[in-house]
């Protein structure tokens, strides 16, 4: 079986690693209250969707 | 190989997956609406749609097909009696999965599962919505460009959904005038519609008779 000549030092391994990167998931504000909503997620705070009431919440104007 | 299978085994054998598919099936028809993980629903959707359009054909046969589903004589009794008066109209599609974020524990993503037509929230709005989206397909270059400035220009949201809203109204305003002869799939802009056209009638029969009487 092929195995590494070489350790690979700790230098090189963060090196590569610079380029692993966290990305933030793309929200938007709810058309109707303004909270951050995830896309095509229904609006946990008031339960719009596309702009109009798709679920009754207790809260909801 | 499993290339092209796109049935989803949801990590059960058959008769576990037909029994849960079964008991879901018979929920949704007795409550309208369940919360579950989105590829249960959408396996779900597969499995309830062609016996609700079953159940519109009302026989023995057909109630004897579904009942072999669905294994609960509520539910079925629920679908041809009370479901598929409602959905009589609706050529399929009678299900919607809304995505409402992820579950608590396992991080799964969570839907909402429904019957369309006992969605009364939704139904109210989409009368009232259905011509003013036709209408922003029909201009919609010019408009989504005025959109699109107003929206990088103005940073303030309160403002921005002000002046959304009064699109809006403006749209509907606009959309009453014109010609209501494509939009008669649902009652209500049906019952709109009759109602300006009595109204419309009564205009010009009284000015019909104002012309008249200034005649006489
Ligand atoms: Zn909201």
């Amino acid at each position: 079986m092929a195995h590494p000549k070489r350790k690979i030092s700790k230098s090189r391994r963060d090196k590569r690693r610079t380029h692993y990167k966290a990305t933030s998931a793309t929200f938007m504000e709810c058309s109707n209250c303004g909270s951050p909503v995830l896309m095509h997620r229904v609006c946990a705070d008031c339960g719009y969707y596309k702009g109009k009431p798709a679920i009754e919440k207790e809260v909801a104007v | 190989m499993r290339h092209g299978k796109k049935f989803n085994h949801l990590s059960r054998t058959k008769s576990h997956r037909a029994a849960m598919l079964s008991n879901m099936a018979s929920s949704l028809i007795l409550s309208k609406r369940i919360s579950t993980t989105v590829a249960k629903a959408k396996a779900l959707r597969k499995y309830v749609e062609p016996l609700l359009t079953k159940s519109k054909t009302d026989d023995t046969h057909s109630r004897r097909v579904v009942f072999s589903y669905l294994q609960n004589k509520e539910s079925v009794s629920e679908l041809f009696n009370e479901v598929a008066e409602k959905i009589a109209t609706r050529p399929g599609g009678y299900t919607r999965i809304l995505k409402t974020g992820n579950r608590a524990g396992d991080n799964a993503e969570m839907c909402i599962i429904e019957l369309v037509d006992y969605n009364e929230l939704m139904q109210k709005e989409a009368s009232e919505a259905k011509p003013k989206t036709r209408r922003s397909r029909r201009g919609g270059a010019a408009k989504k460009t005025e959109d699109a400035s107003a929206t990088t220009k103005a940073t303030d949201d309160k403002q921005k959904v002000e002046a959304k809203a009064d699109e809006v109204i403006e749209d509907a305003e606009v959309v009453e005038d014109l010609p209501a002869g494509k939009a008669e799939v649902k009652e209500a802009p049906k019952a709109e519609t009759k109602e300006e056209s009595t109204k419309e009638e009564n205009a010009s029969d009284g000015a019909d008779t104002s012309e008249e009487e200034d005649k006489k």
